[in-house]
């Protein structure tokens, strides 16, 4: 029985003959090519041209409004501008060489380092670029949480003026928002799930290189917000603040749109790759836990993300075209903003919660040599919590004057929604159970998400508890809510993917040590920067205050001298990573934790390619704690045993069919 | 960790069936003892010690069901928590790899026990349903629990005696109208004891959120929008309102405080306003539940929204301010 070991379609293959003939385009000199630089000489030059065109189609009447500002100006100044780093960057080349019938260069593998500020089709160089992105927006918005709780130090007193703090308030939320409705799919979904499921490729190379290209022009587009004066709305942007606001609220629009086109664009490419370039015998029962959690996510992403987009689009016409979408007075109505944008915010919550499901479920098997518990229930789980996400929306406007008979309703979806929920946990002491538990970097921050996310999903119950809503809602104790379920959840859990899979991804060990210190330091202070503050919400402070009551004082101090050890804690990361991975690099092995899953079989470095040849996955990545497992995949060359060390070498170079073909689904890779 | 546990932990190792089904129940049994007698002890301490001091404390119908209503939710969260620490603390201390345990076994039962996870989604499920129902009652029964119902409440007080009293947000403070005297305007919000009383809370520029904390009182302030709450106050005494939407860069500082004072005193204290703000009144727009800027002025003047359904025609049509009756300035 042959194999066919191909993928069609797609990159063209150096040592291939061109199938067409078709003239290449000419292959300039390095710095000519399209790459960082270039993009941000597009960006600058699209946001000039953009300014000069908004002031010559609006300046009039802007003046007569004498508000000093042009919004026309800043969004076409900020849309074009995002086209021109686009430009630079090269994300236009390939449809416009394809537009005027000529054939754009093949993807060539780079080895220097430049291929990092290219647009590429590697997913592996795709998933550091969105690594180093996603940590940058992360410590941007952890620098602005450092501020916002210096101005909290003292309930009357001040450090900022109220509206720098405002503008710090909203720039730090939305930020954190857009990092970590990434944060995990972004880096570690890319890197993985190609190899993964044991393809070659993303089934669209360049709509991922654009996500994130997109992804980074959403950050310099965000940060703009600062020079225009912030916006006064907070990440959620309610109108009519919306529309009252300065400048900054152009950014905070065109930012969140541009985004949210990335976010499409991302989850449309995972969600054809997992689906079409699974490897013959990766049957829907062996796909990794990390990647039906992907999976889940890119539903939400794909379905929930446009509106935003649109949206972003009424408040910026509000804004610039004098619509009334979201002005009462005029027909339209501030609700409309509360519930597109909820029915937006609400599934991107669990955007931002599933792939840590995933990533803790996934690197526990290892470290307690077990089987996953519950594999069916932990992917049912998490499709459940995709499709009920998109029935709770409500839930954020419970006291907003909305119908209350839509009340129950979504009190009791809301509350159902913590039974998939609740699966993670299932799954997770299940896994625990009589386990063989190995307290390795990874492990600990697992234990740790755990913890958090705990005591931010119960408090989520409470939330969803209307009477007890009424209280709560508007208050710090929804703001400790949600920093445990995003931060201790998603945020744990991403450390904890970067702690596993850093040996993989970039070859080097990074110093256990450092990496324990980092750990302790962080769910330490990360606890008692966070609790705290649901005392003072059940207090009577609501979010977004720069004034306080007095008695509150130590427990914000509590909070406040926390956050900056906390801050600090990331410098054992950074520390850590510069230091293992430049100054006094380790070599790492290829299967450092003894994983059984079938990215660790590869060599490390990884290969271009990936695999040598498309493996045939024979079993699913969780035969611990069995010693005649079947191995798990068939490479082509070695066979690997349960323990993942190569057992024995079957075949020379090329695939060999597995002689008995018990455990092998004869399934043709699905195209 | 006493050598008698350790000793059955690796009891586990021995080939036999018996000794280690055995050393299964006594995990299971020992997880159990724990989380009960923790649980048994955790709950009462919270309930009768902390309870009674959880916010917003009993002002007002709505305050003492909220509080209630957390007591009832924190009591049920605890045994939850407890569960799954002690499990979690118990697989360390117990399952750790230096501790040279068995190795961990593989196969189908390590992958899945359909008798734990249906009674774990069950239990949830139960639980969920329970938290769900009671919710429900705890929010139909106290007239909606104190949150803003919108401009048509459908759990309505049956007291025939409702004092309305509204609410304006503006950027940035809170301003109270009493349409039963007269519809005075004034930046104190006094309110009779035992008494029901609808909040009628709107905004005249952006969203507001009207907070009454020791009322468990909360309702979002919409422009041209009327959201109604109702609560009864139980208690006298003096309260803090707080703005809990974010409404622009002084929202940290929008607040002031109430008093809830006996029904005699708030009628005297009413009449004697009404009669000390009468010239006010009669610049101010006529009462109503909502009221639109001023399209036309500049002078930040509003109009109530009286036309249903609105026509700008119509409003913007209405005399100017100082031309007469029924406009000015509704600051």
């Amino acid at each position: 029985m042959a194999i066919e070991t191909t993928q069609p379609g797609g990159i063209e293959y150096p040592g291939e003959e061109a199938p067409t003939p078709l003239q290449p385009v000419s292959r300039r000199s390095e710095w000519l090519r399209p790459h960082a630089g270039w993009a941000i000489v597009g960006g600058v030059v699209g946001y000039l041209i953009g300014h000069w065109l908004g002031n010559v189609i609006a300046s009039g009447y802007i003046n007569v409004q004498g508000s000093g500002q042009n919004d026309v100006a800043t969004v076409l100044g900020l849309s074009l501008g995002v086209a021109g780093f686009l430009t630079g960057i090269g994300a236009l080349n390939y449809p416009l060489a394809k537009m005027i019938g000529r054939e754009p260069p093949p993807a060539v593998p780079e080895h220097n380092w430049v291929r990092y500020f290219r647009m590429t089709e590697d997913h592996k160089v795709v998933g550091l670029q969105y690594t180093v992105g996603v940590l940058l927006f992360l410590f941007t918005g952890g620098l602005l949480a450092m501020a916002i709780r210096t101005e909290l130090l003292s309930p009357s007193s001040h450090v900022f003026g109220p509206g720098i703090y405002i503008a710090l308030v909203g720039e730090h939320g939305t930020i954190m928002m857009m990092m970590a409705s990434s944060a995990v799919v972004g880096p570690l979904g890319n890197w993985l799930v190609p190899l993964m499921i044991g393809t070659r490729r993303m089934a669209y190379p360049r709509v991922e290189a654009f996500s994130f290209w997109i992804f980074l022009a959403g950050y310099g587009v965000i940060l703009t917000a600062l020079f225009f004066g912030g916006f006064p709305t907070g990440w959620t942007g309610y109108a009519p603040l919306q529309t009252q606001a300065s400048g900054g609220m152009d950014s905070y629009l065109v930012g969140f749109a541009v985004i949210g086109i990335g976010m499409i664009c991302a989850g449309f490419n995972l969600a054809a790759t997992i689906i079409n370039y699974r490897a013959p015998g990766m049957t829907w029962s062996r796909v990794p836990i990390f990647v039906w959690a992907v999976l889940a996510t890119t539903a939400l992403l794909t379905l929930a993300t446009p509106t935003l987009v649109v949206a972003g689009l009424f408040g910026v016409l509000d804004r610039t075209a004098e619509t009334a979408f979201f002005v009462n007075e005029h027909g339209g109505s501030n609700f409309l903003w509360e519930n597109l944008f909820w029915f937006f915010g609400h599934p991107e919550v669990y955007i931002m919660a599933l792939p840590g499901f995933g990533i803790v479920m996934e690197i526990m098997p290892v470290f307690t040599r077990k089987p996953l518990f519950a594999y069916k229930v932990a992917a049912a789980g998490m499709l459940g919590v995709a499709l009920l996400s998109f029935f709770v929306w409500q839930h954020h406007i419970f006291q907003s004057g909305i119908n209350p008979d839509m009340r129950p309703l979504f009190m009791l979806t809301t509350e159902l929604i913590s039974i998939p929920t609740g699966f993670l946990f299932l799954v997770a002491l299940g896994t625990l159970w009589k386990a063989k538990i190995r307290f390795d970097t990874p492990m600990l921050f697992c234990l740790g998400m755990l913890f958090n996310f705990l005591i931010g999903g119960v408090t989520g119950v409470f939330l969803s508890d209307v009477p007890v809503n009424v209280t709560v809602h508007g208050s710090f104790f929804v703001m400790a809510h949600f920093h445990y379920t995003i931060m201790g959840g998603l945020i744990f859990a991403l450390f904890a993917g970067l702690y596993f899979w850093i040996p993989k991804m970039t070859g080097k060990t990074m110093n256990k040590r450092l990496s324990k210190w980092h750990f302790w330091t962080f769910f330490t202070f990360f606890n008692l920067t966070f609790f705290p503050l649901f005392l003072v919400g059940i207090l009577g402070q609501p979010r977004r205050v720069f004034e306080y009551a007095a008695n509150l004082q130590t427990l914000n101090d509590i909070s406040t001298i926390s956050a900056y050890c906390l801050g600090a804690s990331f410098f054992f990361f950074i520390i850590n990573f510069i230091w293992s991975i430049y100054l006094i690099p380790h070599d790492a092995p290829d299967n450092p934790w003894d994983s059984r899953g079938l990215e660790w079989q590869t060599p490390t470095p990884v290969p271009w390619f990936n695999f040598e040849h498309i493996p045939v996955v024979l079993s699913d990545p969780y035969h611990y704690g069995e010693p005649d497992a079947p191995p798990v995949a068939d490479l082509g060359r070695v066979l690997v045993s349960a323990g993942g060390a190569p057992a024995e070498a079957v075949g020379h170079g090329d695939v060999s069919p597995p002689g008995d073909g018990g455990d092998l689904d004869p399934r043709p890779p699905i195209l | 960790m006493s050598e008698t546990d350790a000793g059955s932990t690796a009891s586990v190792s021995d080939p036999p069936a018996t000794s280690q089904s055995q050393a299964e129940t006594h995990h299971w049994w020992r997880l159990i003892a724990i989380w009960v007698v923790l649980s048994a002890i955790l709950d009462p301490l919270f309930y009768f010690l902390a309870g009674p001091h959880i916010p917003p404390g009993k002002m007002t119908t709505t305050a003492g069901g909220a509080q209630f209503d957390f007591n009832v939710l924190l009591v049920i969260a605890l045994p939850v928590l407890l569960a799954i620490w002690i499990f979690m603390i118990y697989a360390i201390v117990m399952w750790r790899a230096s501790r040279g345990g068995p190795e961990p076994e593989g196969g189908e039962t390590a992958r899945g026990n359909t008798s734990v996870q249906l009674g774990w989604i069950l239990t949830t499920t139960v639980i969920v349903l329970f938290l769900a129902g009671f919710g429900t009652y705890a929010l139909v029964q106290p007239n909606g629990a104190g949150g803003g119902q919108g401009s048509s409440p459908i759990w309505t007080p049956t007291s025939k005696t409702v004092l309305p009293v509204q609410v304006i947000g503006q950027q940035w403070k809170f301003t109270y109208r009493y349409p039963t005297f007269g519809g005075f305007e004034t930046t104190e919000l006094v309110i009779p004891d035992n008494t029901t009383i609808a909040f009628h809370v709107t905004s005249l520029d952006v969203i507001h959120s009207f907070w009454a904390y020791q009322l468990g009182v909360k309702a979002d302030a919409n422009p041209a929008y009327d959201n109604v709450a109702f609560t009864t106050t139980s208690q006298m005494g003096t309260f803090i309102v707080r703005c809990s939407e974010l409404c622009g860069i002084w929202h940290g500082a929008m607040y002031n405080s109430g008093v809830v004072v006996t029904p005699t005193q708030f009628e005297s204290w009413a009449t004697a306003t009404e009669k000390r703000l009468a010239t006010n009144t009669k610049l101010l727009p006529p009462f109503a539940y909502t009221y639109v800027p001023d399209a036309n002025g500049a002078d930040g003047g509003y109009y109530p929204d009286n036309i249903d359904p609105y026509s700008p025609v119509e409003t913007y049509g209405a005399p100017q301010p100082g031309q007469g009756k029924g406009s000015g300035s509704g600051k």
